[in-house]
């Protein structure tokens, strides 16, 4: 294919130059410094400073407590990620149906939007508190020996709950713009064509919000990697065991309340390529099933 | 009326040049005392500054203590460093092994003599010759502290002075209704403490005093023995764990769920305006089968910190206010509305003098307690990234308490992972 060549005007890049300031002072430059404080090992205040190669990848990475993080961390975000986008995508059709005080419905399920991840998770953490949190005594209620200040699975459950609840609310208002999106004629034609709501469902409607679905694909998994940090230091701050640490709860334990800067630098380069990585995978894999 | 403006004008520029002559000098004091610390704080830096002209004391409240290590850190590496800044004991020995962060104490200070200062005290935040470097601020200590209602319902006229007393008191509170004790800082009460109780050595190298090259040694028979111990209460229904907070474990004291709870000494105001029954504080109880009788403890809490790279002329202020802060007024003045203990003999001896213990006495026990006999290895720790070492600790004690560990299992990788951070922190300093 040819081609074309236009004239050049300085005139577009002008235009795009704020935009290239912010990314490159608040992503380039910080994100330069962490690769350069990643080859470094130097004492909290900077006085003494060493060029060690790749010493705090190794240091750090292939530590018991950074694999543990890792493992629970890519669980945690694939269930996040499935839950709060099912969920809100379950929401959003039958909120869609709802004819009468259909706008009361969709006020009460976006308004969660609202709420910050350490609110929510300060909420939840009061709703599971042993000594009086009403969750707590339902859960036991219930017949589960349920005990989250030391059990795994337990604490995973609450920090899973309280960050699907946050995240289902900005779910649904995607999905539900999306679902008016599709037009009414095409939903007609299928009614004639198919009975089963279900069917109608899946083979219709699922692929026309198939832009919006991949699209909160990505902005789920970047929330379920980096926004539940709020969620995680609120409720159970890793705990028990170190069962509920993510990897960036990981990097600001390491470097903020420990002063290990190279330690967690090197981290937070890992953990850049990391969600680089799976971003590249979805855009070059998943993207290419998605019609727009 | 033209000169007369004139005239405003240059007395204006005059006042303005000649300022900086008259004006005080600024004394920058970054801290981590939130809440009603905060607030007596702030009334001992306006009774210094009403006290003299030379000098203005600014304090600065930077978050928890973590945060205010990280903010100080932070200005320090863009050269925009408080005079002085309240490190936490976990921080330490980040701030003490980085060469020339910090002046130490006792060479800013005049006069400086280390006896003055209180035997637990003396010697947590000095050098491994007993020169200070940073200096006692809000020194509290791990105490024990006991519902008077509850234990006379058990029969008890008082709390355990041992753990094998404990051992026999705890099915008879369980029979009561309670779950006999709690506590609110495992690392700290029920690790460093417990070495220094029974005057066991914490890790090599003189406890982290004489080097940074250093192995930890909580991997011990006695420390296994006596978490063995806890994991058993607790699966026999005799302690009561309710998650890493402080508060989380205070509140069921407080809510009578538990019949003692092992704090600080600094918890004692807190509990007096929260706890609607008699309580009292004692000493930590202690293994008598490990000593027979107990050593003293070492302070917790954190220090004031001289930061360096500051002109002398603030670094004099710094001295002054330091001498002010010690002085035995101030510091009974501290010991009072905190509860944290005076750092200085003189201040203990007004404080009795003044007959504080006879109306509190539950006040003078975290000093008693300070003053128990030191052994070798009484006088504190000295550990690098002891913050996450701590955080490795948490996680093996969470692991005995839900059975994922044995206490052998556990133990053995608190070593490892505690030795690879001790290892890495070594060749950060040198």
């Amino acid at each position: 294919m040819k081609r074309v060549q236009f004239e050049h005007s300085p005139i577009p890049y002008l235009f795009i130059a704020p935009q290239i300031i912010i990314i490159v002072i608040f992503f380039l430059w910080p994100a330069g410094q962490a690769v350069y404080q990643s080859f470094l090992l130097e004492d909290a205040f900077g006085l003494s400073s060493k060029f060690v190669w790749f010493r705090n990848y190794s240091d750090t990475i292939f530590s018991a407590a950074w694999l543990q993080a890792f493992g629970f961390t890519i669980i945690f975000s694939t269930i996040v990620t499935f839950l709060s986008l099912g969920l809100a995508l379950l929401l959003a059709v039958k909120a869609n149906e709802v004819i009468r005080g259909a706008s009361t419905y969709k006020t009460m399920l976006m308004w969660a939007y609202a709420i910050a991840p350490p609110v929510a998770g300060l909420m939840g953490n009061l709703m599971f508190n042993p000594l009086i949190g009403d969750m707590y005594v339902f859960m036991n209620s219930l017949g589960f020996d349920f005990d989250h200040k030391l059990d795994a699975y337990d604490a995973s459950f609450v920090v899973i709950l309280i960050s699907v609840w946050k995240q289902v609310s900005v779910n649904f208002i995607f999905f539900l713009s999306g679902l008016q999106g599709i037009p009414k004629g095409v939903q007609e034609a299928a009614v004639l064509d198919c009975k089963s709501s279900f069917r109608r469902f899946w083979t219709i409607t699922f692929p026309l919000l198939a832009p919006t679905t991949f699209f909160l694909m990505v902005i789920n998994i970047t929330y379920a990697f980096f926004d539940t940090f709020g969620i995680i230091d609120t409720t159970t701050q890793g705990a028990p065991g170190g069962a509920t640490t993510t990897l960036v709860f990981k990097v600001f334990q390491d470097g903020f309340r420990g002063a290990d800067i190279g330690g967690s630098s090197a981290q937070s380069v890992v953990l850049m390529l990391l969600v680089l990585g799976l971003t590249v995978i979805q855009f070059r894999f998943i993207e290419k099933k998605v019609h727009y | 009326m033209k000169k007369a403006i004139y005239s405003a004008v240059i007395a204006a520029g005059l006042s303005a040049t000649a300022m900086p002559v008259w004006a005080q000098t600024d004394i920058q004091f970054w801290h981590a005392m939130g809440g009603r610390l905060g607030e007596v704080v702030e009334e001992i830096a306006e009774k210094y500054n009403a006290s003299q002209d030379t000098y203005n004391l600014v304090p600065t409240y930077k978050g928890g203590y973590e945060d205010t290590m990280t903010a100080g850190i932070a200005a320090f590496r863009a050269d925009q460093q408080p005079n002085i800044i309240q490190i936490f004991d976990a921080g330490a020995a980040t701030i003490i092994n980085a060469p020339g962060a910090a002046i130490p104490i006792a060479d800013l200070m005049t006069n400086f003599d280390s006896s003055d200062y209180i035997e637990g005290v003396r010697n947590f935040y000095a050098d491994s010759d007993g020169n200070m470097i940073g200096m006692p601020f809000n020194a509290s200590t791990p105490l024990l502290y006991f519902n008077k209602d509850i234990l006379t319902e058990a029969g008890f006229d008082g709390p355990p002075a041992t753990w094998e007393e404990f051992e026999e008191m705890a099915p008879v509170i369980k029979d009561a209704g309670y779950i006999a004790l709690a506590q609110s800082h495992s690392p700290w009460i029920l690790a460093e403490n417990f070495h220094s109780r029974h005057n066991l050595q914490l890790s090599t190298g003189n406890n982290g005093y004489d080097s940074t090259d250093v192995e930890i040694l909580y991997n011990n028979d006695e420390m296994k023995m006596h978490w063995g111990k806890v994991k058993e209460w607790l699966d026999e229904g005799y302690y009561g764990f309710y998650g890493r907070g402080w508060g989380d474990n205070q509140d069921a004291f407080v809510q009578k769920k538990t019949a003692m709870w092992m704090g600080s000494s600094g918890s004692f105001g807190g509990l007096a305006t929260s706890a609607e029954f008699e309580f009292g504080a004692a000493e930590l109880p202690y293994w008598k089968s490990i000593t027979e009788e107990p050593y003293g403890t070492f302070i917790g809490g954190a220090a004031l910190f001289a930061m360096a790279g500051k002109p002398d002329a603030e670094n004099a202020g710094v001295a002054d206010f330091m001498g002010y802060l010690t002085s035995p007024e101030i510091q009974y003045f501290w010991h009072k509305e905190t509860g944290y203990v005076p750092v200085t003999n003189a201040a203990y001896e007004l404080a009795k003098a003044d007959g504080y213990y006879e109306t509190t006495p539950d006040a003078e026990i975290g000093i008693t307690q300070l003053n128990d006999r030191g052994g070798e290895w009484t006088k504190g720790y000295r550990l690098g990234f002891y913050v996450q070492i701590r955080e490795v600790m948490y996680k093996q004690f969470d692991n005995i308490f839900s059975g994922s560990s044995t206490v052998e299992e556990a133990f053995a990788a608190m070593e490892k992972e505690s030795n690879a951070l001790l290892a890495r922190f070594n060749d950060s300093v040198n």
